[in-house]
């Protein structure tokens, strides 16, 4: 048995080596991804092009525009001289936000009354605008606070005032990049183990070579490790590629045992790889590989929690979600990464990875004969 | 392998062998037996089912009815013990293009458990029984048609199979490689394999020990070649004429003779005896008026034979 399933492994491991293009494919695709989610799948914001009118030209709103852009959130990269101007710069999309002061702002402020400004946000993107949204209040709440202060100031007067001061756990930055990659690293394992699989099997079932194995005493579980060992090596490759540059490059802190990330997320490659070998017994071709496996991948990335939180979702989608590997997954990296926390706070989804990987696998085995249909 | 030599002498036999897709009956009520040390030809058509049937006795299909055996061993209880002692080439070349000629056949020789110093010498022995020796270290995508069928062939070889099976292992490959591949078959034979090859060249047909023409689903005769031969019974005149079209349709109103079949820019008429009838068969032409280049007496061939069958039951079914 050892003997057969070694000589599959060979055979497997000669056949990524003398592709030599696949093989850079395989170790490219997750460093591009990291950079295009690292980079470009963020919602923080940085120096947002804001564009202002100030109808007021006073000293206070002059102080006001001052207060946005010391917040490093807005960059004041145009002034209007009408609302229509403003309505422009948003539409052709050279402002992304718009701060509007009326008249008379100045003149309310010093008679102690509400001074109103407008403030006006693009939202075609609801993430970036939800973000920009709590910024423009933040910073208003804060020049408030700071007005009340001054007209207090001198007088004695005691003012009850509540001050929460909200801490963030885990994330103190709340930088999007740190929650991304290491849902990245599942997303990936994810892709290359079922994809590679699939496509490995199905090679052999197109060029007719399976057919030329049922004449052998192979057995189908020896023919399934022999092909999966090899990917699970180049599938772990990629998460050492993708922790190791998340971490050097993104700053990426890992908090808890990158040993026990490692073992759980090898535990997942087995329930990819058995979907990729699910895969293969119903495709007969590459293409139609390719196809079913989208099939099967476009969902887990949408309802794992990858981009959207699965607490958001209606009910039906979040039962929906608990037949989504990726989902545990991705609570195991991001406790073990974000929180540092161990296996008794993720033994729920150690366990349900388990049970989808001894299904899936299974059911693979079961379709995997040694006949022709 | 097997020990109890003798037990069955049989390496081959098919009961009402039968499988169906759908609606489309591949292989219909395949009887046969192939006794060990034979070179059996099953010889058809293409689409008359002779992959699938090959497919059925390599245990790698199930039959929708009916059974079949090698070596004693039932195709669907017992395939796992078929394999170790048979070999499978199919039509299609079926080994990995990417890897060199060597490593296709220590693949084999892994899976087949062939280890050890006997795995070297395995593996040079079948080299030199397919004359790949120069060849080891080429990738096998990179060989012509004909090297690759002596690959495949040679792969089939690297763990001593007692039966092999070969699908139309010719087709395609140009006649010097044609004969080579036939005459390592020939060397197979003599060292005691039993060979099961499917063809559908006559003239491979009559380098085997016995054939079965195989037509829609079964086989209409079996035998050797010279038994089919003289099914064919009576002798054959060749014909050449400049309008064969009617010189056809005057052969086929002459009397004397039974069947006539066209051959390249040749008629071929079957009558009782060549030269008795002769003179019959060159007056009804010149009565008609026909100019004839040449006529020849000569014996049916297989290929005759299996037209004239093959013409019978189309007749029978059609009709």
């Amino acid at each position: 048995m050892l003997e057969r399933i070694r000589a599959v492994v060979r055979k497997e491991f000669l056949h990524i080596v003398r592709d030599p293009r696949t093989l850079v494919v395989i170790v490219l695709i997750p460093i591009i991804q990291l950079v295009l989610m690292g980079y470009a799948a963020t919602t923080d914001i940085e120096h947002l092009r804001t564009v202002v009118l100030d109808r007021d030209r006073s000293a206070d709103s002059r102080a006001l525009i001052d207060s946005y852009r010391a917040s490093g959130y807005f960059e004041i990269t145009a002034y209007a001289e009408n609302e229509d101007e403003v309505g422009q710069l948003i539409d052709r999309g050279d402002a992304r936000a718009g701060l509007m002061i009326p008249t008379g702002y100045g003149r309310e402020l010093a008679a102690g009354r509400v001074g109103q400004v407008g403030f006006v946000i693009d939202g075609s993107d609801p993430a970036v605008a939800n973000t920009i949204l709590g910024a423009s209040q933040s910073v208003g709440q804060a020049m408030a606070l700071k007005l009340v202060e001054q007209q207090l100031g001198g007088k004695d007067l005691q003012v009850a005032l509540i001050e929460v001061r909200p801490r963030v756990w885990y994330n103190p930055e709340l930088k999007s990049v740190n929650y991304m990659i290491p849902a990245l690293m599942g997303m990936i394992l994810q892709f290359l183990a079922t994809m590679l699989t699939a496509l490995a099997v199905v090679r052999e079932r197109e060029l007719g070579t399976l057919e030329q194995l049922m004449v052998t005493p192979i057995q189908p579980i020896e023919l399934v490790i022999g092909k999966v060992l090899p990917y699970v090596v180049v599938a772990f490759l990629t998460l050492i590629e993708v922790l190791t540059f998340g971490v050097l490059w993104f700053d990426v802190p890992i908090h808890g045992s990158v040993l026990l990330l490692l073992v759980l997320s090898g535990l997942f490659l087995f329930t990819s790889l058995g979907l990729g070998l699910l895969i293969s017994t119903v495709a007969h071709t590459q293409q139609e590989a390719m196809l079913i496996s989208w099939l099967f991948l476009l969902p887990s990335i949408f309802l794992s929690g990858f981009f959207f939180p699965i607490d958001a979702m209606p009910t039906f989608l979040q039962v929906a979600s608990l037949f989504v590997p990726l989902r545990y997954l991705l609570t195991i990296i991001r406790g073990i990464v974000l929180k540092g926390v161990g296996l008794e706070a993720v033994a729920m989804d150690v366990i349900a990875l388990i049970v989808f990987g001894v299904a899936v696998i299974g059911l693979a085995a079961w379709r995997f004969n040694k006949r022709v249909e | 392998m097997d020990t109890e030599a003798g037990r069955d002498q049989m390496a081959v036999e098919a009961d009402a062998l039968t499988k169906a897709f759908g609606d489309v009956v591949a292989v219909d009520g395949f009887d046969l037996r192939v006794r060990r040390g034979e070179i059996f030809g099953l010889v058809g058509p293409d689409g008359a089912g002779k992959t699938t049937t090959i497919r059925l006795l390599t245990a790698i299909m199930l039959p929708t009815s009916g059974s079949a055996a090698v070596l004693g061993r039932d195709t669907v209880a017992e395939a796992e013990a078929i394999k170790p002692d048979i070999g499978y080439m199919a039509q299609r070349f079926n080994l990995y293009g990417d890897l060199t000629v060597e490593e296709n056949l220590a693949f084999f020789a892994d899976v087949f458990g062939v280890t050890g110093d006997e795995r070297d010498e395995r593996i040079d022995e079948a080299l030199r029984f397919a004359g790949l020796e120069e060849f080891r270290t080429r990738r096998a995508a990179n060989l012509s048609g004909g090297m690759q069928k002596k690959l495949a062939l040679a792969a089939t070889l690297v763990h001593q199979p007692q039966v092999l099976f070969l699908d139309e292992p010719t087709t395609g490959v140009d006649p010097v490689s044609r004969r080579e591949f036939w005459e390592i078959l020939t060397d197979l034979h003599l060292a005691g394999i039993t060979i099961f090859v499917s063809t559908p060249y006559m003239d491979e047909a009559e380098r085997c020990s016995r054939v079965g023409l195989m037509f829609r689903g079964n086989t209409i005769v079996t035998g050797t070649p010279r038994s089919i031969r003289e099914l064919m019974g009576g002798e054959m005149l060749e014909i050449q004429s400049a309008d064969l079209r009617a010189a056809r349709s005057v052969l086929e109103a002459c009397e004397v003779v039974r069947e006539v079949q066209a051959y390249g820019d040749r008629l071929h008429a079957f009558v009782a005896d060549a030269a008795a009838d002769r003179p019959a068969v060159e007056k009804a032409l010149a009565d008609a008026g026909i100019e004839v280049t040449s006529v020849r007496e000569t014996l049916p061939r297989m290929e005759e034979a299996f037209i004239s069958l093959i013409r019978q039951q189309q007749e029978a079914r059609g009709g």
